[in-house]
């Protein structure tokens, strides 16, 4: 990938619930090129909403990043002393939600949430401020601006919430936005909106988006490269149209296996069986043997190491080890 | 701190309109229930056997009788109930006749004694509450936090005539650093500054058991609200889009936490005016709380019913201003009554 805007570097974050250790992400590793959008997808509980919150260090108790870094600007985020944590929150790299409903505080108007991060982060007095937030609303085709930067959240829609949420996290051109599950509360419609929106913004602006999914159809609409993660681990990286012409892991051949195709009745939709192990009771098998459909001897013994061969299609998994990067693996699709 | 203002809000010409209705509607409201209340007070008393001349053995059955006419004790129990309502209206709220005074006048005599020091324990309380209670919540299960609770359980379980005693030892006999009890010295005709400075040093001991007693709960009750609105996920937004730490507290998650805390101010009103019983006890305080005690004994009513009456309208009040202050304190109020 060519100059990658960040860099995250064998991340560990676990949680220590009870005395047990769940490894909500365990050793991953990506990085995100300029003005490229990465989706990162996966099952609920599989670790991809706290990678999104360690690359901010966002994790509270009993969660606590162990390992890894985050490089960004040639800086480790990890760490950084509070007060660089504080400067590129919010001002280089910004983060949305996937409750717009809930992560805008109730108490204070649109305006006032808006005109504070601008306020933190620039020189800008709060006239200034006030400005180019109504700008800012502008920009995430809202209409009548003024009356929305009066408003508090209570009074508008979901939508329209997510969109201001956007606005704030351009408040200051940052250089990359995390969009953890942003389209997830919203219904269809307003879902394709949101992604025509941060698309455009994309182009507009030369930023870079990690994009945090479980749905593929959003992931074929928005994405430029996507990150497989399974039980914590990154399990396949691709470019969006190899991935999904091509997938290698028998995971990612599930998922797309288990979307319903418009205009072909099926009778009984594909799903995996099984569920996700529970993140706290891995051993050193493959921990997505029991589920997989072509596990071998080996998978029930050896957890497969990450390959890289060179190319930009990476997968963990014991069918394509010594190279036998096989088409045939993929025939059952 | 910075301080944001919502510049260019025309908050009046938005939401005045309703605002001030509403207020208006809710204020309407009280009399219809303070007349009820009345009603019960008046009727619970009427019902309660003897009167205040039925304890006195020395009198004849024909001085009771003719006791008994002149206090107009011997009327029906609803004209009796209006008779008393008419004079309450002019500000009469009868005669106690264990004292021989004017109730309000008794009442007035000794209710600001209660209220001094109850209200500056409710400003120790809620001060010392909301600052420990934040600030352990914000460092949850840290040492600090550990010990709080340790304070909040030690305070809620001591009883308070035991501390109150063992302060009184310790402080007043042992160490003669403060009175031992009273409002003022014996003797004392000190005026002025002087005589401020002696009520202040007589409250001390009061006031400090008040505190102590209410700090434990309010504290937990902070500590829990605070903890629960630094879940949320405003608050990580608000960590996402940079802010210090302190603004995360003071500016986004203090405000949300306070608001169900103004229902809690509320219901402290009447509080302020009932007066500690056993605290006022043990400390020889001259409060309102002995007199209603002296008066139950008595069977001087008029007291008690007056007392009543004025915590139950000071109760109501306190739950309209509370309502009000809501209103004004969490935007959302003021779109569920306009829908």
């Amino acid at each position: 990938m060519e100059e990658p805007i960040i860099r995250v570097n064998h991340l560990q974050t676990y949680f220590y619930v009870d005395s047990r250790i769940s490894r909500a992400v365990d050793d991953v590793s990506f990085s995100i090129p300029k003005g490229k959008i990465v989706c990162i997808v996966g099952e609920s509980g599989c670790g991809k909403s706290v990678t999104a919150l360690s690359l901010l260090r966002l994790i509270s108790d009993p969660g606590k990043i162990l390992g890894g870094e985050v490089l960004f600007q040639e800086q480790d985020v990890l760490k950084m002393n509070t007060k660089d944590l504080h400067n590129l929150r919010g001002n280089q790299i910004s983060m949305i939600f996937q409750e717009p409903m809930t992560s805008l505080n109730p108490v204070f108007t649109i305006g006032r949430q808006i005109v504070e991060t601008i306020v933190e982060h620039t020189l800008l007095d709060e006239k200034q401020a006030w400005k180019k937030a109504v700008g800012l609303i502008e920009r995430v085709d809202l209409p009548r601006a003024e009356q929305i930067m009066t408003s508090y959240p209570h009074e508008l829609s979901g939508g329209m919430l997510q969109r201001v949420m956007i606005a704030i996290a351009l408040s200051c051109d940052p250089s990359l936005l995390i969009a953890d599950e942003p389209t997830t509360a919203l219904d269809v419609t307003i879902q394709a909106q949101v992604l025509d929106l941060l698309k455009g913004i994309r182009d507009e602006s030369d930023m870079s988006i990690l994009f945090i999914t479980h749905d593929l159809g959003v992931v074929a609409e928005i994405a430029d490269y996507v990150i497989v993660m399974y039980a914590g681990k990154k399990i396949e990286e691709a470019p969006i149209i190899d991935l999904f012409q091509n997938p290698r892991h028998p995971y990612t051949k599930g998922l797309l296996k288990s979307r319903p195709i418009i205009g072909q009745h099926q009778d009984r939709l594909y799903s995996i069986r099984g569920q996700v192990p529970d993140l706290s009771e891995l051993g050193q098998n493959c921990y997505f043997c029991d589920r997989c459909e072509e596990c071998l001897d080996i998978c029930k013994e050896k957890y497969p190491p990450y390959l890289s061969d060179g190319s930009q299609h990476n997968t963990a998994c014991w069918l394509y080890e010594k190279g036998e990067l096989n088409e045939s693996a993929s025939g059952t699709n | 701190m910075r301080f944001i203002r919502d510049s260019g809000m025309p908050a009046e010409n938005k939401r005045g309109v309703p605002v001030k209705k509403y207020v208006l509607k809710r204020f309407l409201q009280m009399i219809p229930i303070l007349l009820g209340i009345s009603l019960l007070i008046f009727f619970l008393f009427a019902m309660m056997p003897g009167d205040y001349f039925s304890s006195n053995r020395k009198l004849t059955p024909e001085r009771l009788n003719e006791l008994r006419a002149l206090y107009g004790l011997n009327k029906p129990v609803i004209e009796r109930y209006f008779i008393w309502l008419k004079n309450a209206f002019h500000g009469d709220f009868g005669f106690s006749l264990q004292h021989m005074l004017p109730v309000t006048t008794l009442i007035n005599r000794y209710i600001w004694n209660s209220f001094i020091i109850s209200f500056v324990a409710l400003f120790f309380t809620w001060a010392l509450a909301l600052v420990i209670g934040v600030y352990s919540a914000t460092k949850q299960y840290s040492f600090f936090d550990k010990l709080v609770t340790l304070g909040v359980f030690a305070s809620l379980s001591v009883p308070s005539f035991f501390i109150g005693l063992m302060m009184i030892k310790f402080f007043g006999v042992d160490l003669h650093i403060l009175p031992i009890g009273g409002m003022l010295d014996t003797g004392s005709n000190s005026v002025g500054f002087a005589y401020l400075l002696e009520v202040l040093r007589h409250m001390i001991m009061p006031v400090a058991i008040l505190t102590i007693l209410s700090v434990g709960s309010l504290t937990r009750y902070f500590r829990t609200g605070m903890l629960d609105v630094l879940r949320m996920d405003f608050i990580r937004t608000a960590r996402a889009k940079g802010l210090k730490e302190r603004t995360v507290i003071f500016r986004h998650a203090l405000r949300n936490a306070l608001l169900p805390a103004i229902t809690l101010l509320a219901f402290e009103l009447p509080g302020l005016f009932s007066g500690a019983i056993i605290t006022e006890q043990i400390f020889g305080w001259p409060g309102i709380g002995k007199i209603q005690l002296d008066a139950l004994n008595a069977r001087d009513y008029p007291v008690l019913m007056t007392l009543t009456m004025f915590l139950s309208f000071l109760t109501i009040f306190g739950n309209f201003l509370a309502d009000v202050m809501y209103a004004a304190a969490d935007p959302r109020i003021r779109i569920a009554k306009k829908e």
